[in-house]
């Protein structure tokens, strides 16, 4: 992700800004988001266990990340013994360049994609396009943003911004089929043209979930069919992970896989859990594990646990901000909360914004099934970012703040002059542009005198004359 | 039992009944509360906005003032909870002993004082906003994200008030959209979130808006005032000392 271009710096507020100045919009998204968090929790509820799970799924992913080099080397071995084809990428470039040779000396020029943030994180589709191959994503959500020639807004449900109205005219235009069809008439289109697909290509790509270093198997959990049909039909299967989604034995994948599909969309268990070992007679399956960062990531005591993530946007559902902010306002592959905390150990510039845009709730820790917690993090992030990026007026403002608040008589006679300006000066200057509590906001009304002032004047010479 | 009043700077300032209500409060219950004069801030509103480092002389101050006691009782679960989790000073036996020491009001009634009877009375529909870092911060509740049983020290104090009926709004425990500079910052998120969250409240019939946050109740109070809705916010140390 280091590349050598400088990317303009994401400015959250300003996206944020624009996205809920469509009120009604924004709502609308709020709510549907907010819907999803209230059946995650109709979902946890039902396991009387869900705390002990949440523990030990982060314990276990603790344990894998400390270890990761070996369960790393158990999983390719394990994975080479039982026929897989192992490859590793250092970052996105070398992922890009395994999976289009791959492709290219088997002479593939279609190819079909299912749900994958890596090859989002990567670049994946624009470098195979750019090459010649037509890459076809299958995830109904992601197809959509396909069509759209968009990124996903969100990383499970890639088009939850968009209503169906909007979804319904993008098939009319790109699909030729007739306006307003309602959902199972738009569902049934994209699988007729998805079919034609599926047949015509000459390999599948596919994401991971997991991958399971004693057995060297990996777990694809999807609720579409999308992945098991791509990989069914197409005589190569690449199957692309991040190296920290091992896990260390098939007896653990009970607990992540209990706490993913609750977490991310309240259902029990996604509707397809697809294990993959052995090839079939005549089929290549190729994993291409990479570390684009993740092992730099590793190396910071600070930030590493945000590795344990295992991508099942509840901490985007249950944010405040997200539901009101939309998925690009964090111009990032990963948005929401947990991007918010990993974007910025890709490019700390580029991301500086990302861990304000938050109030620091907390909410996202607390649904985590993996125990992150981010909010220490977004505050960890801030004092990496703070005295680096904010700009230089802020920071001397802040400095002028240390000095004040660092003496009591400082404070004493500062907090006298704000009161009385508060209280004196008139309402268009104390209202004037600068003020941006002020746009919809009454600022707080200031008394005569502090309690301090109170205290002083009348308590405590009281007990000093006792 | 003595106790350090600690008066966060923002209730200082603008909010001192608020203080007075938590000595009055505080008093009543029996405790000899002392305020030490030299406090001043303890350095959230630097250290949320990244500058920690920079935030480092008022924060050496703060456990200065605060060290030789060994109760320090605050009305407000943020600065508490900064407190609690992000102090830093040279000195680290004085900040483990004063992070130890920190209570939020509400918490120190029901956890040390083991109140069970305030002398109150009340008679409004009162909706309780949970400040996020009380609740999931400090644990003064159990978040609704959470699966495990519930409970309210807020909600058990303001149980005890004589004529207060609890309304609760359909999103229990979402966050008002204060957070600090976040106000300012991304104004247009956290204004919008101010208006749902009133609008929730209106619509579960609160008169009263109370919290163990002022700062969360400014941004909320700020916005109803400019839109003239029907609301009154208090300190949950107001209503608890007798307010009406």
């Amino acid at each position: 992700m280091e590349g050598f271009i400088e990317l303009p710096v994401v400015d959250h507020a300003r996206l944020a800004a624009r996205f809920v100045a469509d009120a009604e919009r924004a709502q609308w998204h709020d709510e549907l988001l907010w819907q999803v968090r209230l059946k995650r929790d109709r979902a946890a509820a039902e396991v009387p266990e869900w705390e002990e799970l949440r523990r030990l799924a982060s314990a276990i992913k603790a344990h894998v990340l400390s270890h990761l080099d070996h369960y790393l080397e158990q999983f390719e071995a394990q994975a080479r013994a039982q026929g897989l084809q192992v490859h590793w990428a250092w970052d996105a470039a070398a992922h890009n360049r395994i999976v289009h040779e791959l492709l290219a000396t088997r002479g593939a020029r279609c190819v079909v994609k299912s749900k994958s943030m890596l090859t989002e994180e990567c670049g994946l589709n624009p470098y195979l396009e750019a090459r010649g191959i037509e890459v076809i994503d299958t995830d109904l959500g992601e197809r959509i943003m396909q069509l759209l020639r968009q990124p996903p807004s969100h990383i499970v449900t890639p088009a939850i911004h968009l209503r169906r109205e909007e979804v319904a005219r993008l098939f009319h235009e790109k699909l030729g089929v007739p306006a307003h069809l309602t959902p199972e008439e738009m569902v049934r289109v994209a699988r007729q043209a998805l079919r034609q697909k599926f047949l015509e290509a000459e390999a599948a790509i596919t994401g991971v979930n997991f991958a399971v270093a004693e057995t060297g198997t990996l777990v694809v959990c999807t609720n579409e069919g999308n992945a098991d049909l791509g990989m069914h039909l197409a005589p190569v299967h690449i199957a692309v992970m991040g190296i920290e989604k091992l896990i260390p034995r098939l007896v653990d994948l009970g607990v992540f896989l209990r706490l993913l599909a609750r977490s991310a969309t309240g259902q029990p268990l996604t509707v397809y859990t697809t294990h993959i070992g052995r090839p079939r007679p005549g089929q290549e399956v190729h994993v291409v594990l990479v570390d684009n960062g993740r092992s730099r990531r590793l190396g910071l005591s600070r930030f590493w646990p945000a590795l344990k993530c295992i991508r099942c946007g509840a901490c985007m559902n249950t944010c405040p901000v997200y539901r009101r902010s939309g998925g690009y306002s964090y111009g990032a592959t990963v948005p929401g909360p947990i991007g918010a905390i990993l974007m910025p150990g890709y490019d700390t510039a580029r991301y500086q914004t990302l861990p304000y845009a938050s109030s620091l709730c907390g909410s996202c820790r607390e649904v985590c099934p993996v125990q992150i917690d981010i909010d220490e993090q977004l505050y960890a992030w801030r004092q990496e970012v703070g005295p680096r990026y904010v700009p230089r007026l802020k920071r001397l403002a802040m400095r002028l703040a240390a000095r004040v608040l660092a003496s009591p008589g400082r404070y004493r006679r500062a907090g006298r002059l704000l009161r009385w300006s508060l209280r004196r000066l008139p309402r268009r200057i104390l209202y004037g542009p600068w003020n941006g509590w002020g746009r919809a906001r009454e600022l707080p009304s200031a008394p005569a005198e502090s309690f301090l002032e109170w205290y002083r004047k009348t308590r405590a010479s009281a007990t000093a004359q006792r | 039992m003595t106790v350090a009043l600690f008066v966060p700077c923002y209730i200082d300032q603008f909010y001192p009944h608020v203080a007075r209500a938590a000595l009055t409060l505080l008093e009543r219950l029996g405790c000899r509360v002392e305020v030490p004069l030299d406090q001043t801030c303890c350095g959230q509103p630097l250290a949320n906005t990244g500058f920690a480092r920079e935030a480092r002389p008022v924060m050496a101050h703060f456990v200065r003032v605060f060290a030789p006691y060994e109760y320090i009782v605050a009305p407000s679960g943020s600065c508490v909870f900064h407190v609690r989790h992000h102090l830093e000073a040279d000195d680290a036996g004085a900040v483990r002993h004063v992070q130890q020491r920190t209570y939020e009001l509400c918490q120190f009634l029901r956890e040390v004082l083991q109140v069970e009877r305030i002398p109150a009375r009340f008679p409004h529909r009162v909706a309780v906003h949970d400040s996020c870092h009380g609740l999931r911060g400090l644990g003064l509740g159990r978040p609704s994200e959470r699966m495990t049983p519930a409970y309210s020290m807020v909600r058990d104090l303001l149980r005890q008030v004589d004529g207060l009926e609890l309304v609760e709004p359909s999103r229990p425990d979402e966050c008002c959209g204060f957070g600090g500079t976040f106000a300012v910052e991304e104004e247009a998120v956290s204004v919008r979130m101010g208006r749902d969250r009133l609008g929730d409240f209106l619509q579960a019939g609160a008169e009263v808006v109370a919290s163990t946050d002022m700062s969360c109740l400014m941004h909320l109070e700020g916005l109803a005032r400019r839109e003239q809705l029907p609301l009154r916010f208090l300190h949950v140390a107001e209503i608890l000392a007798g307010a009406d």
